[in-house]
């Protein structure tokens, strides 16, 4: 049983990049605060290198997330869930104290947080029937197409919404077999970080997904730029420079997911459009014949 | 005099008597203007001429648009959208879009010689590909017309509005059906610019459109260069953009869009490996090879311009290869036994060349068969390159001409691992008796169209494009009319 006149450990929020928590490699924090300006955290304030770290992670991740079974992807995706069940309370103090939300709020957003994570589980091994298919070309020949995922997707993660916003972009580049570089919510960056933990306790392998917490306006010119990054998703670009990573993005003909005019209902049915723009379609011809 | 006997690299040639395929099924005009709001008028931009490039012979002078062209182009597309084919009936849309089909396949023959002589690709192929594949474009996509709730994106798909097309000179027509058909069958109007130096398909193309009554500015078409061609690209009332083209143009188009809410299609360039396992069927690769590179000149995005080849059958596939390719016919494009026509402009035979050369001087070794080539016109003979190293620019670089680059894989995991080493990643050929091997391999190549055991294969219900820097979006099937549709949630 704990006291109250016990002096609590806090944590040290880092960086999660392939698998593990490290510093800013350039040893650069900021203050986080609550919605009412108390401090909160210092949090790690990643770096060019740091995004470079993560896009190598994210690369070396892809080969094996993306040739795991749809079975295995979604199993996984749903261990989250039961992962981030168990830091429910967690979840709901660091919602409320970095978004400002009244206690019933903050629940309902981690309680659709973790529904989503389940509800993209289930997408896992539906894609390519719902996205693919035979196609009845005019020949002796079986042709086929499937969806496969992009590659590597840097994701500029919403501003406002730190949790429910940062798992509606999350979840669907992973179901659809991506590896992700996320960079959090500047403000209100520690759910994410704590979504790290579960992450790395929950199968996902390491590298698999990076969160960078830090400033999408720094890290979101060297993500559009790099060229081993196929996609880039600008949700949580600051207004005035979506156009120029935009501009970026095209010097690798990097597939761009445009922000919304403004930050999204996150509770409403998500659809296929936030996984449909990080997916290929491959199309294979052999022919028939004896 | 005695003739030499014929080598193995260099068998025996029969000689065929001349057949070329009448011209006289065509009339050009003397010269053209641009096709706006369903009639002929005149471009403001500078006419240029378009010539035949086999005979280098000016087959008529072509308006070129200027940006006030574009814009008069775009509002008429724009009033024929909100007027005209977007509150009609899909049913009706569709129907129009079946009678294109109908009247391509009547004037099948005339759009092929047309083709040819714009083009400089063989008869063989403007008539047995190019136009049936574009007539079958129209009438898969008719059908759409009036079950596009069935597309995938919900109960109330809607049409995007303008789009404007950007075309290549490799396939004039064929890419013409492939932008124009799935974005009428979607209820959008269109402003197509095809390429400066083929651009006659599309102009008789407008003539279909009038034959079949399509409603005034549902079709735009402006010729015209790059400047044309940007202007188009960066209308502010084009709702979508779709390009075919090379990788260069295509940054600088995606650059453009940047900022805006125009939907974007972009099919690039490639350099596709057409991997040779050691238990392929080799006379039946050969012919796969052969098409793979051959076909078009080798003017083909999708063309299989490196062969990675299974190391213990290198020298047996390379010798049957030669031998197989003394057999080609290079020469007049109307003549229906050529197999290989002229190249398209003396531009691109600048560049074929250059870069031919650029691969002997970086230490690749260079095969050609004997053989005259025409006097005038652009010609450039079927041509190997052995010793090739993946470091080469001939094994990176797009070369878009008859140009193979062989180079060798001892593993499964290093074909693989070479075929993938490509920024490009539009298509990929595997050849194989195993099924179990081509399933594996099919799932690694990071490509968008994998080829087993038959290359260069087109369908209008097949979905095409690349991955990497080959282009996003597909053109063909469900895939190809949802990019020129938005959900509800869009």
């Amino acid at each position: 049983m704990i006291g109250n006149d016990r002096l609590a450990v806090r944590k040290t929020y880092k960086l999660y990049v392939n698998g593990t928590f490290p510093r800013s490699e350039s040893g650069r924090t900021y203050e986080v605060s609550d919605a009412k300006g108390h401090f909160l955290a210092n949090a790690a304030w990643a770096s060019r290198k740091d995004a470079r770290d993560a896009v190598v992670a994210a690369r070396g991740a892809f080969a094996k997330w993306s040739a795991a079974t749809a079975y295995n992807r979604g199993q996984v995706l749903y261990r989250v869930a039961e992962v981030m069940e168990g830091r429910h309370a967690q979840f709901c103090e660091e919602v409320a104290a970095g978004e400002g939300l009244s206690a019933s709020k903050a629940r309902a957003a981690v309680d659709a947080a973790i529904d989503r994570w389940v509800w993209y589980a289930g997408w896992t091994d539906k894609l390519a029937a719902v996205l693919g298919g035979a196609n009845p070309v005019a020949g002796p020949y079986f042709d086929f197409s499937t969806p496969e995922p992009t590659g590597v997707v840097a994701v500029l993660a919403p501003q406002q919404s730190s949790l429910l916003g940062l798992v509606s972009v999350l979840a669907p580049v992973l179901a659809t077999g991506n590896t992700a570089v996320v960079v959090t919510s500047k403000e209100r960056p520690l759910p994410a970080v704590t979504l790290g933990e579960v992450l790395a306790t929950s199968d996902v392998p390491g590298g698999v997904v990076n969160l960078l917490t830090g400033d999408a306006e720094e890290l979101g010119t060297w993500l559009a730029e790099h060229a081993d990054v196929d996609a880039i998703d600008l949700t949580g670009a600051p207004a005035n420079r979506a156009m120029e990573f935009e501009r970026e993005a095209a010097g690798t003909i990097k597939r761009v997911l445009r922000p919304p005019a403004a930050e999204p209902d996150w509770t409403a049915d998500p659809g296929l459009a936030r996984m449909t723009p990080f997916l290929e379609t491959k199309t294979v011809w052999h022919p028939i014949g004896l | 005099m005695t003739s030499a006997p014929p080598s193995p690299a260099q068998p025996h040639v029969f000689e065929y008597a001349p057949a070329p395929e009448s011209r006289s099924i065509v009339t050009i005009a003397p010269s053209y203007g641009l096709f706006i709001d369903g009639e002929f008028v005149d471009g403001t931009g500078e006419p240029f001429a378009t010539i035949n490039p086999a005979t280098e012979e000016v087959l008529s002078e072509v308006s070129a648009g200027s940006a006030a062209d574009v814009d008069r182009a775009v509002r008429a597309a724009r009033r024929a959208f909100e007027k005209t084919w977007g509150p009609m009936r899909p049913a009706d849309r569709g129907k129009y879009l079946f009678r294109i089909a109908r009247l391509l396949q009547e004037r099948a023959r005339e759009f092929a010689v047309l083709e040819s002589l714009d083009n400089g690709k063989p008869i063989r192929e403007s008539r047995d590909v190019d136009v049936p594949l574009a007539a079958a474009h129209f009438f898969y996509y008719a059908g759409w017309a009036d079950k596009l709730e069935h597309v995938g994106l919900g109960s109330q798909p809607r049409p995007l509005g303008v789009a404007g097309q950007v075309i290549p000179w490799n396939f004039p027509l064929m890419m013409l059906a492939w932008k124009v058909a799935p974005a009428l069958a979607a209820g959008n109007t269109v402003v197509l610019k095809p390429a400066e130096t083929t651009p006659l398909t599309a102009l008789l193309f407008a003539e279909i459109c009038r034959q079949a009554d399509l409603p005034a500015g549902v079709v735009n078409i402006v010729t015209g260069a790059g400047d044309t061609g940007r202007a188009v690209v960066e209308h502010a009332d084009v709702d979508k953009v779709a390009f075919t083209g090379s990788t260069d143009v295509g940054r600088s188009i995606a650059r453009a869009v940047a900022g805006t809410q125009k939907k974007l299609t972009l099919e690039l360039g490639g350099k596709a490996a057409n991997i040779v396992f050691d238990d392929a069927p080799i006379d039946q690769a050969v012919e796969g090879i052969v098409q793979g590179i051959f076909f078009n000149q080798g003017h083909v995005c999708c063309a299989g311009s490196r062969l990675l080849v299974q190391e213990s059958i290198h020298d047996e596939v390379v010798a049957a290869l030669q031998r197989r390719i003394g057999t080609l016919r290079v020469g007049d494009p109307l003549d229906k036994n050529t197999d290989i026509g002229a190249i398209n402009s003396a531009e691109q035979l600048a560049r074929i060349r250059e870069l031919s050369d650029i691969g002997e001087a970086e230490g690749a070794q260079r095969w050609q068969p004997a053989g005259e080539l025409p006097g005038r016109g652009f010609w450039f003979p079927p041509t190997v390159f052995t010793d090739v190293s993946p470091a080469h620019r001939i094994a990176r670089d797009e070369v878009f001409g008859p140009v193979l680059s062989v180079l060798t894989f001892r593993t499964p995991d290093e074909a693989v691992a070479k075929a993938n080493n490509s920024t490009y990643g539009l298509s990929a050929g595997i050849w194989s008796e195993k099924g179990s091997r081509i399933l594996k391999i099919a799932n690694q190549l990071r490509a968008g169209v994998v080829w087993a055991n038959t290359f260069n294969k087109f369908d209008p219900t097949s979905p095409f494009g690349g991955y990497k820097q080959s282009g996003y979006g597909r053109e063909g099937g469900r895939h190809g009319l949802a990019a020129y549709l938005k959900g509800a949630d869009q």
